[in-house]
């Protein structure tokens, strides 16, 4: 356990990387009971630490349950070891933000969570999947009261999942959101590879999302390696900071330029393509096109620096496998002038049309409290008045140039495509100033090196959608035995449910759109 | 003979042609129109016969809980659909048909191939469909009292009884000119909401939540869906064939022709041009919207008693 005594092991506040990065000796975890887990964890919380992740992982006939919180002083940690049928006395009531790692731990391991108020299935785990269609979905009674199913099978080339409408007419009284039909046992897989081959596998757990995820896991898998120097495993310290000469880290800080000009421009062509749904889906024929056509221009570009359009490969751990150059550098930067003068022209356009104001504003509302208590993170949060972006404050590669983070206020359908107006013009300010000073050159890999004993790392990487969070913990033998991934939708999609509750059906395909979360990433 | 021979050349068979043609070419307008403004090359004009003649041709997909209604609903919508055609000018000479108060027959020929839309809808136990059956069965009995507000001041501004002569445009004084604008106003909207056009409906759309008619034939297949398709295009055409009439002077022979077929497609590129600049009405305030024609029907009614001098009770 870290306490405040003792020098956090984090390496949050180092400058030499961009995003909140952190590792912890597992040894030094201490393990407590879950009665004081439980009480720990609500004291933090209460006194203003946001919880990352909730998450467990079988240790014999227990299961053993880490809560990684984060705040201003950092990471910090709290493990407990309870028996899966013994369980402990839910926290969701208090901290709703809770309820999803709390379905998931029932779901994933068994554990009893006694008194959780939603206690429904998260994705159908594993066997479970064969029970499916028994779904316990919340009734409304009443004899003006129906029911509205949309899916698993929808209109168009979207991914599977079950809406359930409770409607009282048009007016939408609750909705209930059934997933899981995604399911490929991404977490599983993770642990049957070598740990340094992971990114293929890891890019496709979200394919709009490949690039921060990538960067997570590759994050995680660099904190947790011997520093190049030798055989110092130390129980703190962050390896870039305190290992390596002044070439190594002039290596890094390339590296992680060039990871985040793969992960702005994912950032780019996915909220184009987002802008270009939402347009078509209010009936607004040039933004629909436009958006969509300038989104090319961007997966092209990304296309340019690592030979996909949908960022695979841009990212490796312990390499910088990306292209560079000077024609290269002349190529993107044409583009992105392309984009912004373009943009210039659509957004006016978009947002001055009455018609389309119309239709969004006021539409699909949360409010900065509501988002708060879900635990709402990203895009959904900044879009209802809630700062959190894990870019901020500029560190690392986002430290200079500087990237402006995004709020908009009003949480509606209208302030979530201004945010990510916003924040395309953002990422591309920043992109089109990092490009101006020429891209890295590819470096290869480091030679491999043995993954340290008994330690947990945390990613978090800013993901378009928002924070994407991998947990790597390996055993006494270096070999990882566990692999968590958190990808944002997972805490988002009860956003989007809530959001929809008092509006009308018919305005629920552009709430859905404006979330625009992902169902792979909930289904893992 | 030459009776015979006239009706024949003038009034069957330019109006058949017509009928044949245009509402495809209409909609063909239409989508070239909205491509061009996306950007897009756009199909070819005759696309919608090409498809409809795709799906003549194929075998329909039949539900397990549909009944004969939900089968013969699509072919009732179609015969409405021509019938509605026989009462309007569609090549700018007379209609094929007209009697009197035919414009009653008109209102209630388009109903009946409302209502059997919606059983058809309804026949399928789908919750999508019974809700664009609730959406279109609330629309359309907001705007009937328009369709009826407009032709009764029509025709009592012109003093005839027959669609197709109370719609030629009367325009001397002042009255006139408010009747004829008023029933303008309450037929083009009449004429979006009948062919679920937007603002109201977005016919392209992809969400079932969203929609109003389309969703409505969302079951259908094959055969039954050309039909249904084939009628739309055909009320398409029968709604911009009214506002065409009413906007231009009724000229004989050919020209007449040419005016009449030229108002048409620029109505259909307007329509597209609009299609293309503006996003789609939130649902809840289409009622709104048709209060407009309402009201302007109203306008229309009263300027037409006026012009009647039997506004009297109001003196």
């Amino acid at each position: 356990m870290s306490t405040a005594a003792e020098p956090p092991a984090s390496s949050a506040g180092d400058a030499a990387l961009s995003h909140p990065l952190h590792r912890e000796d597992v040894r030094a975890l201490q393990r407590l009971d879950p009665g004081a887990w439980r009480t720990q964890l609500m004291a933090r919380v209460r006194a203003g630490a946001r919880p990352l992740t909730v998450y467990g992982r079988r240790d014999g006939d227990r299961v053993l349950l880490t809560a990684v919180l984060l705040g201003e002083g950092g990471f910090s940690l709290l493990r407990t070891s309870v028996h899966p049928a013994g369980g402990y006395h839910e926290l969701t009531s208090e901290i709703p933000a809770l309820h999803c790692f709390e379905r998931e731990l029932h779901e994933q391991l068994g554990v009893r969570v006694a008194g959780h108020p939603w206690l429904r299935p998260i994705r159908y785990q594993g066997k479970d999947q064969a029970a499916m269609n028994s779904y316990p979905f919340y009734r409304v009674e009443g004899k003006e009261v129906h029911e509205v199913n949309v899916g698993p099978i929808h209109a168009g080339v979207i991914e599977p999942g079950v809406f359930r409408f409770a409607c009282f007419g048009e007016h939408v009284l609750h909705l209930e959101i059934h997933l899981g039909f995604q399911h490929r046992g991404v977490e599983e897989r993770l642990l049957r590879k070598d740990p340094r081959a992971l990114a293929p596998l890891v890019e496709t757990i979200a394919g709009d999302t490949s690039a921060a995820h990538a960067w997570a896991y590759a994050a995680a898998l660099e904190a947790l390696t011997a520093p190049a120097g030798g055989a110092r495993e130390a129980s703190g310290g962050a390896q870039e900071a305190s290992g390596g000469t002044q070439e190594a880290s002039d290596g890094a800080a390339a590296r992680a330029r060039a990871r985040a000009i793969a992960l702005e421009l994912e950032r780019v062509a996915m909220h184009l393509a987002g802008l270009s749904g939402l347009a078509a889906d209010v009936g607004f024929v040039p933004g629909a096109s436009t958006y969509g056509r300038l989104r090319t221009t961007a997966i092209n570009t990304t296309m340019n620096l690592c030979g996909s359009r949908f960022s695979r490969g841009a990212i490796r751990p312990f390499a910088q496998p990306q292209r560079g150059g000077l024609a290269l550098a002349k190529l993107v930067q044409k583009n992105l002038t392309l984009l912004r003068t373009d943009l210039a022209i659509i957004h006016e356009c978009f947002l001055s049309s009455r018609t389309v104001r119309h239709r969004l504003a006021g539409v699909g509302v949360v409010s900065a409290d509501t988002a708060r208590q879900l635990g709402l993170v990203g895009m959904a949060a900044r879009a209802s008045g809630v700062a959190l972006d894990a870019r901020s404050p500029g560190r690392g590669a986002f430290a200079a140039p500087p990237l402006d983070v995004c709020v908009e206020p009003a949480g509606d359908c209208l302030a979530r495509a201004r945010l990510r107006i916003a924040e395309l013009s953002a990422s591309l300010r920043w992109l089109e100033l990092a490009c101006a000073e020429g891209l890295a050159e590819p470096a290869a890999p480091e030679p491999a090196r043995p993954l340290l004993p008994e330690q947990l790392a945390i990613a978090v990487v800013e993901g378009w959608r928002g924070e994407v969070i991998h947990c790597v913990e390996t055993d006494e033998q270096g070999r990882v035995i566990h692999y968590k991934v958190q990808d944002p939708s997972l805490r988002n999609w009860m956003g989007l449910a809530m959001a929809v509750r008092g509006n009308e059906i018919s305005d629920f395909p552009i709430c859905n759109k404006s979330f625009d979360l992902s169902y792979c990433g909930n289904d893992l | 003979m030459d009776q015979v021979r006239a009706y024949l050349t003038s009034q069957l068979l330019g109006n058949l042609a017509a009928l044949l043609v245009m509402p495809i070419l209409v909609v063909g307008v239409i989508q070239r129109v909205k491509a061009r403004w996306a950007g897009r090359k756009g199909p070819p004009l005759m696309q919608l016969g090409y498809d409809l003649w795709r799906l003549a041709r194929k075998r329909s997909v039949l539900s397990t809980t549909t009944t004969a209604v939900f089968q013969l609903a699509p072919y009732v919508v179609l015969v409405t659909a021509l019938g509605s055609a026989c009462l309007v000018p569609l090549a700018g000479g007379p209609a094929l048909a007209s009697f009197r108060f035919d414009f009653v027959w008109f209102a209630y020929v388009w109903g009946l191939g409302r209502v059997a839309l919606i059983l058809g809808a309804l026949d399928t136990g789908s919750a999508f469909e019974g809700m664009g059956a609730s959406r279109e069965a609330t629309f359309s009995a907001i705007l009937e009292p328009a369709l009826f507000l407009a032709a009764g001041a029509l025709s009592l501004a012109s003093g005839e009884r027959e669609l197709s002569l109370l719609l030629v445009p009367q325009v001397a004084g002042g009255a006139a000119l408010v009747v004829w604008a008023g029933a303008l106003v309450a037929l083009v909207i009449v004429v979006q909401v009948e062919a679920a056009r937007m603002p109201i409906d977005d016919p392209t759309t992809h969400l079932e939540l969203t929609m109003i008619h389309e969703v409505m034939v969302l079951d259908h297949s094959g055969r039954e869906l050309a039909a249904v398709q084939w009628a739309s295009a055909i009320k398409l055409y029968v709604g911009l064939s009214v506002l065409a009439t009413l906007m231009h002077p009724r000229t004989p022979g050919l020209p007449g022709v040419a005016l009449h077929l030229g108002l048409c497609l620029a109505l259909a590129a307007a329509l597209g041009l609009s299609e293309s600049l503006i996003a789609r009405l939130k649902l809840r305030t289409i009622p709104q919207y048709l209060v407009v024609a309402l009201s302007a029907g109203a306008v229309a009614l009263l300027a037409a008693l006026a012009m009647a001098g039997r506004l009297g009770i109001l003196r």
